[in-house]
């Protein structure tokens, strides 16, 4: 095999090793699937993965980053490093269908499209009844109210399902 | 005792301070709540807006550091300045008052916030630009929130409308000095950093209006007060913030978790 072979397997091998790592925060999805990792780059001696922050203020963030280069560690792929890349701006659009799924199943309600806000004026929140409808995670029902627009962390937001009266997260569309 | 760093007095580097002490001072104010929160879901969301503000902050701080290349970082410019040195607006380090008080803050400074950082994704500055395309986001449901507050309280009972009213009376007479203009504004805005902030006062008042009008309040007339907190001179309250913010750094220095 060539060495310019070799390269995309390490590479291909590192994307299918940071599937595995979870988030500390939602330990049900990886960080693939929350969309943070944006790049893998082979620099020959060295591994570099791009990440993306979700929040200015998520202590996640240095976790995640440590688990990533552990994991990379490893399974004997390193030295790697991990940059920070900060635009364009995370986005709950980057959640993958599986990442959804898992999401879902793990008993937080996925987020819907994160709407185009620019240009929007002052907006208050949207009064009982008038907010968007969620299906209950647990029992599909869309009988559900928020109880909350922030949760446990910043990305989430607490809710509760008036047919099976249990309380259950949203992950907010941004 | 850890010794005090002086910082450099470009204007540049004092547009940055004004950003980042702004956010880091209404961060601490705001953490003070929690655990005081009038209910549980209250007390989560005013620590997530600090730990937001905290974030803003620390990435602000850290390019400030940068740009002024004297090898101090984010933590160093939080813990080791003196009250002088600090650049927040004095709104931000009035003591938090009642929850009426914080809520209208948190209002104003998110409102002011959002329509700043608006502006900032254009600066010329690539780090910046990029710092504020996620703060924005964040901005915009600090204010969505709080907004919902000052109707709910100014909407709400004789005793919270009261409350309201006070706290307008209170703080308004600060939001002056978001708006006055000085030779750093005007430099930052030649350079295309980013606005001189009063260009954000018709935008600022305009939703301010709607806030207020839809919690059948009123913005209290104009005064010729104007704090100077920007310009390190700050009212008798900052001092306090740091002595607790920066105790244990001043303590144990360098320390870290």
């Amino acid at each position: 095999m060539t060495a310019a072979v070799l390269d995309v397997m390490r590479v291909q091998r590192a994307w299918q090793v940071l599937d595995e790592v979870l988030d500390p925060e939602v330990p049900a999805v990886s960080v693939c699937e929350l969309g943070i990792v944006r790049d893998v780059i082979d620099h020959g001696r060295e591994l570099e993965v791009v990440l993306t922050p979700t929040y200015s203020g998520c202590p996640a963030t240095e976790a995640i980053e440590q688990s990533v280069l552990a994991a990379l560690e490893a399974r004997g792929l390193g030295p790697a490093r991990a940059t920070l890349r900060r635009a364009p701006a995370w986005t709950t659009d980057w959640i993958t269908q599986e990442g959804r799924r898992k999401l879902r199943a793990y008993g937080i309600a996925p987020p819907g499209p994160a709407a185009a806000e620019a240009g929007v004026p002052v907006r208050f929140v949207a009064r009982r009844g008038r907010e968007p409808q969620l299906a209950c995670p647990r029992c599909g029902s869309e009988d559900t109210e928020r109880v909350s627009q922030f949760g446990s962390t910043a990305c989430k937001a607490l809710y509760r399902c008036r047919a099976c009266l249990e309380p259950f997260e949203h992950f907010k569309p941004i | 005792m850890h010794a005090s760093i002086e910082i450099g007095t470009s204007a540049a580097l004092q547009y940055l301070l004004r950003i980042g002490d702004t956010a880091l001072i209404q961060a601490q104010r705001l953490a003070e709540w929690c655990g005081h929160g009038p209910a549980l879901e209250e007390d989560i969301a005013l620590s997530n807006m600090a730990l937001d503000l905290i974030g803003q902050a620390r990435a602000v701080l850290a390019l400030a550091g940068a740009l002024e290349g004297a090898g101090h970082d984010e933590d160093q410019l939080a813990f080791l300045r003196e009250e002088r040195d600090y650049r927040n607006v004095t709104l931000v380090e009035l003591p938090r008052g009642d929850f009426a008080a914080t809520a209208l803050r948190n209002a104003m400074m998110a409102t002011f916030f959002r329509l700043l950082w608006e502006r900032l994704r254009e600066s010329r500055d690539r780090e910046l630009a990029a710092i504020a395309g996620k703060a924005v986001k964040e901005a915009r449901y600090h204010q969505r929130h709080a907004a919902d507050w000052v109707v709910r309280l100014g909407d709400g009972t004789a005793q919270s409308r009261a409350r309201m009213e006070r706290a307008l009376i209170d703080l308004w007479p600060y939001a002056a000095e978001l708006f006055a203009a000085d030779a750093v504004d005007l430099e930052a805005a030649a350079s295309g950093l980013g606005p001189a902030w009063s260009e954000l006062e018709a935008a600022w008042r305009e939703e301010m209006e709607v806030i207020l009008g839809e919690a059948g309040l009123a913005a209290p007339a104009a005064t010729p007060f104007l704090s100077t907190g920007k310009q390190g001179a700050h009212s008798e309250h900052l001092g306090y913030v740091l002595a607790e913010m920066q105790h244990l750094q001043r303590a144990y220095p360098g320390g870290v978790w």
